[in-house]
């Protein structure tokens, strides 16, 4: 399978510090809610997404702010890349009234309709039907808005998939599918559950373009993402990306994901980091200076920070609050 | 106020047709919608009037376009997605119970998901058990949607029009059996109809029948040979079930002190059971007789018409069921 590699000096500076900016935003993000969630600070199971940073970023980093997508189960990383605030999103995950979802949602359920986040969702697959209406939306509004699904390596074998995919081709809607493959449905691995020569084929037997890519390459993942995202802006219709990437926890914060995962596994692919991958890039070229990785550290942690100590001092949401929301 | 009298596929169509040319966010979806008009011709002409933008053609893949159609109404379109029988419905639970119903409320207010989903319902023409059945009680079941049984061409043109201006998601369930066989007055002027409204079809003071949808027709035939028999029944129809028009249903028992319920979907579970429960505590006090509950018999829905017919509550049985409480009454 060809591999897009990066292309560094095609992206200015400020794309790219901003771009390093959101995926050490979404590791310390994780690694802060892996803390609060052993710490009893928040209700539920964690879902997430350290190591898979790259592929949100660089997408989203494609997308413009009416552009839409949908997230998954696993989806904090795709809320940050597309300019959520960690504050709500925190108050969220502790089931705050100040949380982006009034406590509602929670941590799998964030959305910000305004930056066109239009939810992470519990069901796998859940967010495809949602993404082909928003295409559907967009290509009758006609201002070049396009729609990115986020979905895993479980949710192909789902049939919204093929059912959304086969409207989309046929009405030539601005939506871009993009597959995050860490290589597991929960605790399976994808190879025993997926026949064939896998979403790529699969794609391109649809009628569509199939694209492969080194998840944990952000800019080798931005240009990929980029040239699918103009290509629908312009009435390309639909495609599908596919990120080979990797999840470092368990399926959820209550689960190391160890026990059907070898440590030689899980490091080898943490030999292949998306952050320090991205860094050594930056450096190389003179982007960033050690000074500003240390900097830029210091900052992403104590926003981190705040925003737990904020969080745990907001209020829960009044009870008569649970009747609202239902209907409109 | 000028009247004329329209089919009940006709008055759905003049709703549609109406507010699509008030509301360019409407648009139609499903399986032979457009350029065929409609397996039951509810859309006809539609195509030919909007254009294949409007009254799309989908591959048969109702999750998909259900699917689809919860994101455009969550991006401000009203998608209207038909589901050409009901027993389809099944295939799109997730869209339905999962998406629609709770994006709202998962989201903290964030969105609204104004879409209308058409389905037929009902049995009686020997379609078979995958084509038959009335499952309108599941999705009353669910907090965020809407459900709407209308039993005349009068109600469905109202209250379909009424749907289509809601920010919410509405399954609105049409008993395929009344398109082209129930004809009845229809204004000319616009009018619409309140959801949570029962409509009292016929006034009484000794037994309450409340049907719902097509069920309305046998049971207003029934209160007519009881009215002769001296049998004064009230006849209600709740026309939606989620809201539902609890007040009207239980003013009415505490007048009658006893109720037959009336309803195609199953016994089981079913609207019949929930609106029994609404009355008995609503109404507890003025009951001097058990509630009957007439539903579908709890069997999928056989095709011979000797069977089908002995599953689907009718004008004898609900004959029978009122003579049951007069019998108790008199002991």
């Amino acid at each position: 399978m060809a591999q897009h590699k990066s292309k560094t000096s095609e992206l200015g500076r400020n794309t790219l510090l901003e771009m390093y900016r959101r995926m050490l935003t979404i590791r310390v993000f994780e690694e802060t809610v892996f803390d609060v969630y052993r710490k009893g600070w928040m209700p539920g199971l964690a879902h997430l997404s350290d190591g898979q940073e790259a592929t949100a970023v660089g997408v989203c980093m494609t997308l413009r702010t009416d552009d839409t997508i949908t997230s998954t189960h696993r989806g904090h990383g795709h809320i940050i890349a597309k300019g959520g605030r960690v504050e709500p999103m925190m108050a969220e995950v502790m089931g705050k009234v100040t949380g982006y979802c009034r406590g509602k949602g929670g941590e799998m359920h964030i959305a910000d309709v305004s930056l066109g986040i239009l939810g992470a969702n519990g069901i796998v697959g859940g967010g495809l039907g949602i993404a082909a209406g928003s295409a559907f939306t967009a290509k009758r509004e006609g201002e070049g808005r396009v729609s990115v699904a986020f979905f895993g390596d479980g949710a192909i074998n789902q049939g919204i998939w093929y059912e959304t995919a086969n409207i989309a081709v046929l009405w030539k809607l601005p939506l871009i599918y993009v597959c995050e493959n860490n290589d597991y449905t929960q605790f399976t691995n994808s190879k025993k559950l997926i026949s064939g020569e896998g979403l790529a084929a699969r794609a391109r037997v649809m009628g569509m373009k199939g694209v492969e890519v080194d998840g944990n390459d952000v800019q080798a993942v931005f240009q990929a993402a980029h040239e699918l995202v103009e290509a629908a802006r312009n009435g390309g219709g639909p495609a599908t990306l596919i990120c080979n990437t990797f999840r470092y926890g368990g399926h959820h914060s209550g689960e190391p994901g160890t026990a059907y995962r070898s440590k030689e596994e899980i490091e080898s692919w943490k030999k292949h980091d998306p952050i320090p991958f991205f860094e050594n890039q930056l450096l190389a070229q003179k982007i960033i200076t050690p000074q500003e990785i240390e900097s830029m550290h210091d900052e992403v942690d104590k926003r981190l920070q705040t925003s737990v100590e904020m969080a745990r001092q907001d209020p829960f949401p009044d009870v008569s609050e649970v009747t609202e929301h239902v209907y409109a | 106020m000028s009247t004329r009298e329209l089919t009940f596929a006709q008055a759905i169509r003049e709703a549609l047709d109406e507010e699509m040319a008030r509301d360019d966010r409407i648009f139609i979806l499903g399986e032979d919608v457009g350029a065929w008009g409609g397996v039951f011709r509810t859309t006809e002409t539609l195509f030919e009037k909007y254009g294949c933008e409007r009254v799309i053609d989908t591959p048969l893949s109702e999750e998909g376009f259900v699917g689809l159609s919860v994101g455009a109404a969550m991006t401000g379109m009203h998608p209207v997605p038909e589901i050409m029988f009901g027993d389809f419905i099944t295939l799109v639970m997730d869209q339905i119970v999962n998406q629609a119903a709770k994006m709202r409320y998962m989201t903290g207010g964030q969105v609204q998901v104004p879409i209308t989903i058409r389905a037929t319902m009902g049995g009686g023409r020997s379609s078979g058990a995958q084509h038959s059945q009335s499952w309108h009680a599941w999705f009353a079941h669910v907090p965020g949607l809407k459900v709407v049984l209308p039993s005349t061409p009068y109600d469905a043109k109202g209250l379909l029009k009424t749907a289509l201006r809601e920010p919410n998601p509405v399954l609105f369930f049409e008993d395929k059996v009344m398109y082209h066989k129930i004809k009845g007055p229809v204004p000319e002027e616009e009018y619409l109809i309140p959801f949570g409204k029962a409509d009292i079809k016929r006034e009484g003071t000794d037994v309450t029948l409340v049907a719902l949808s097509r069920m309305i027709h046998p049971t207003l035939a029934a209160a007519e040979r009881l009215a002769a028999e001296g049998i004064s029944a009230e006849v209600i129809d709740p026309r939606t079930i989620s809201p539902l028009d609890e007040e009207t249903l239980i003013q009415s028992v505490a007048k009658t002190g006893s109720a037959v319920i009336v309803d195609e979907g199953f016994n089981r579970f079913g609207t019949t059971a929930e609106l029994a429960a609404v009355i008995a505590h609503g109404a507890f006090d003025y009951l001097d007789a058990p509630i009957e509950r007439l539903g579908a018999m709890d069997v999928p829905v056989p095709f011979s018409p000797v069977l089908e017919f002995a599953t689907i509550p009718d004008e004898e049985k609900i004959i029978a069921a009122v003579h049951r409480i007069m019998e108790g009454r008199r002991r």
